[in-house]
């Protein structure tokens, strides 16, 4: 049988050896796994290697985990931001390390960790400081910059609905990195609110097939629209 | 020489005059968003956002805010009927594999010939961000930038050569800015209109750069 569900956040991120490299899902406010990053803070790793678009924003999640001190390293497109205050002062006394991507340089590279692509050639970035040093090639008339493959040990993801396949559907805009997320680590934790009986969730929208996660927790809901109102949608039937 | 200068919202409105009917359009973050605010009327244009959506809609009334229906700035947004989600590395694809007609840029500086600096000032000190800029302006059929021609020193941020840090080389095609839209061509900058009581040489004296005179169609059509 298998049953990905793990009985709780500590249990999923037991195993996280200190130096590993974490990709952490989320886009401003929209899927950023707090419970999960919450989760890590509590368990202990350091020497982290972090992986999201920004590079925590406020004082809670990603930004509690760099204020914690266990981040060396962060690989991000856009960690300059009003409250990036913990990110900005840990880089201005030297005590992390930026590796800036062009956001689709990010995606992609990360997409090529999980479909098993060693590289790949891309106009983005071409004679800009973000190319210094990398080979490039004149294909297709263009001149292309090399990126290489984002792998990680362990991908962390807020995810709407699982099943205990590991199957995960997101909500609107907060599916953004994820699902390549999931493909790309070596261990997917993904948080969930609802967990459905195997078969509820409809097979044409799965949009994290199963075999990309290797736990899930549910956690408890948090409002997402204004008014501390949950989620709109009512959960389907055979829930 | 008494001219008046586009303002923001004009410079929108005149930016959203050339979007045409169907097109598939990513506003940057800043003064592209107001483009959005004159897109009504008979056209249906989609807008693109990079953060995995497609037919991106107005702001929400207030209270209705979802913080899980965002836009590439953070802020809430609604979706039209009709749209769709997606994650990340479609979104770029949609970008980077030449889907979106247009995109709309914010920029520090553009040179003559269409190289276009808008992410990073260089200063000591300043950290770095790029998000998906670089990705935009050589992955969009279009790149098009809006903004006010001169510092408020006066300085030209149109220039022969950009000295901030580049974002991608020859990609920008059309200039909308306070004085006059313009295009950048291999040869250098052509004038598509200027503002009323602003002469030719004149603004060429304000730019520090020639500029090519309008082409007769545009001429025809103003």
């Amino acid at each position: 049988m298998i049953d990905k569900l793990a009985t709780s956040v500590a249990e999923a991120l037991a195993d996280t050896p200190d130096g590993a490299t974490v990709m952490v899902g989320g886009f401003g406010t929209a899927g950023i796994p707090n419970e999960l990053i919450g989760g890590l803070i509590e368990q202990g790793a350091r020497e982290l290697t972090v992986v999201n678009n920004n590079a925590g924003n406020g004082d809670e999640g990603l930004a509690a985990l760099l204020a914690a001190g266990r981040v060396r390293k962060i690989i991000c497109s856009f960690p300059r931001q009003a409250d990036s205050w913990h990110f900005d002062r840990l880089y201005r006394e030297g005590r992390i390390e930026l590796e800036l991507v062009p956001q689709g340089n990010l995606a992609e590279r990360i997409r090529a960790a999980g479909a098993g692509i060693g590289g790949f050639f891309t106009p983005t970035g071409y004679g800009t400081e973000l190319a210094k040093g990398k080979e490039t090639r004149l294909l297709d008339g263009r001149w292309q910059v090399f990126e290489t493959a984002l792998h990680a040990d362990l991908a962390l993801i807020k995810a709407e609905r699982g099943d205990r396949w590991g199957n995960l559907t997101y909500r609107k805009a907060a599916r953004n990195f994820g699902p390549v997320m999931a493909m790309a680590a070596a261990k997917t934790v993904a948080s969930v609110y609802d967990v459905l009986p195997l078969g509820a969730l409809d097979p044409e929208a799965v949009v994290t097939p199963g075999i990309f996660v290797q736990r899930i927790v549910q956690v408890a809901r948090t409002a997402t629209a204004a008014g501390g109102v949950p989620n709109p949608e009512p959960a389907p039937r055979g829930a | 020489m008494a001219y008046p200068k586009r303002s923001k919202d004009e410079i929108a409105r005149r930016v959203a005059s050339d979007i045409h009917d169907g097109a598939v359009v990513n506003l940057g973050i800043g003064m592209p968003t107001l483009v959005a605010n004159h897109l009504g009327g008979d056209r249906e244009v989609v807008l693109h956002s990079e953060n995995g959506i497609l037919g991106m809609g107005p702001s929400p009334r207030a209270g209705e805010e979802d913080y899980d229906l965002i836009n590439a700035g953070k802020q809430p947004v609604t979706l039209l009927p009709g749209g769709a989600f997606f994650h990340h590395a479609d979104s770029f694809a949609m970008m980077r594999g030449g889907h979106l007609d247009i995109c709309v840029l914010g920029a520090f500086q553009v040179s003559a010939t269409g190289d276009l600096a808008n992410w990073h000032t260089g200063e000591p000190g300043a950290i770095p961000a790029v998000g998906g800029a670089m990705d935009l302006a050589v992955g969009a059929r279009q790149t098009w930038v809006m903004m006010e021609l001169l510092t408020k020193q006066g300085a030209s941020k149109l220039v022969r050569q950009c000295s901030y840090p580049l974002t991608a080389i020859g990609c920008v095609k059309r200039i909308y800015g306070d004085l006059a839209t313009l295009e950048c061509t291999p040869a250098g900058l052509r004038l598509v209109d200027l503002v009323d009581g602003l002469d030719h040489e004149s603004f060429e004296a304000l730019l520090g750069l020639p500029v090519a005179r309008a082409a007769a169609a545009a001429k025809g059509r103003a």
